[in-house]
């Protein structure tokens, strides 16, 4: 068998693995918070997004790295 | 786009895949193409979108009325949110007035090039570009390092690295990686992030168009019903991208915000 393609997107989905998780985490606990507590909505929306942004970060390098580092 | 994809589909058996070169078509003028950058589409939908932003704010608040109509409401609605949710909220109520123009700016500016990926015959978001998403982000970048200049003096870049309260012994390496994430990495994913989700969002709805162009016409069989298949899980990709670009419009500002809040704040 013979197989094509380029070991980076491997590499891609591995690093997508753990910015998955976080950003799950961070919904996670912002719909707890928004369930236990309905008026800290305001508050917490854009610490969620914040969060989100934070953990994207590698998941986005990951991406990066598997287009410019050569085939 | 369906042409694109028509065009990337196979002349002779195979399917090969829409490529990062086919969504970005030929110069239009090849005006200083010697250095790299012609006059392409990019540039022409950025004139455009400067063009259509500044119509519809200023038609939204030519006649202002106290009971505002339904233009007025969605002009003064969408500035309120980036006033109010983004600004006030984010950068504090003291002094975040200075910075709510650049950040209505930015906002619109950033929504209207996302969205030309979701306008039919347009199909191309401008920040599918990495070049007009480095611009964005180098602007940022330069402007809340000079806001922290301004408010600390050059003694900023200790209170941007240097964090109160950890041990001496840790203190080298903490610093190190502060410098790494808050000067190298910050830029670099602000900008790569709107980038990265509007090319990619790009290329899977070109590939699912290129897809089911290729299945319902080359093949026989079954195989077409997988195309129909294919073309509807493209026309849900283009309705989550519709939100994926309101979402990281609002994203940027947000950390745009953020930065500035970092830079123009007491303390680390």
């Amino acid at each position: 068998m013979e197989i094509h393609g380029s070991l980076n997107l491997i590499g891609y989905g591995l690093s997508a693995i753990g910015g998955g998780i976080g950003v799950g985490l961070v919904f996670a606990a912002f719909i707890n918070g928004v369930a236990r507590q309905p008026e800290a909505q305001r508050v917490l929306q854009p610490l969620a997004f914040m969060g989100l942004a934070f953990t994207e970060a590698l998941a986005i390098l990951g991406l990066v790295f598997a287009f410019v580092i050569g085939a | 786009m369906i042409a694109l994809a028509l065009q990337a589909a196979p002349q002779e058996g195979g399917f090969v895949p829409p490529a990062i070169e086919d969504l970005h078509l030929p110069d239009i003028l090849p005006w200083g193409a010697d250095y790299g950058t012609g006059f392409g589409k990019q540039m022409l939908l950025v004139l455009l979108s400067v063009a259509l932003i500044s119509w519809f704010l200023v038609a939204a608040s030519r006649r202002r009325q106290l009971v505002p109509g339904k233009f007025q409401f969605l002009g003064e609605g969408s500035y309120n949110f980036v006033r109010n949710s983004i600004g006030k909220d984010l950068i504090g109520e003291r002094d975040f007035k200075p910075f709510v123009p650049l950040l209505v700016t930015l906002f619109f500016f950033i929504l209207v090039n996302n969205f030309f990926g979701s306008v039919p015959f347009i199909q191309l978001p401008t920040t599918s570009h990495v070049g007009t998403a480095y611009a964005l982000a180098g602007i940022v970048y330069f402007y809340w390092i000079y806001l922290g200049i301004k408010t600390h003096g050059i003694g900023y870049f200790k209170v941007a690295v240097v964090p109160s309260g950890v041990p001496k012994a840790f203190l080298l390496p903490v610093v190190l990686i502060e410098i790494v994430s808050t000067f190298l990495v910050r830029p670099v994913t602000h900008s790569l992030r709107l980038f990265a989700t509007m090319l990619s969002g790009h290329m899977i709805i070109a590939l699912a168009a290129s897809g089911s162009a290729f299945l319902l016409t080359q093949t026989s069989g079954l195989m077409p019903v997988l195309g129909v298949l294919t073309m509807a899980g493209g026309i849900g990709m283009f309705l989550f991208e519709v939100f994926i670009q309101l979402l990281q419009a609002y994203v940027f500002v947000l950390l745009t915000a953020v930065y500035i809040q970092g830079s123009i704040s007491e303390a680390h």
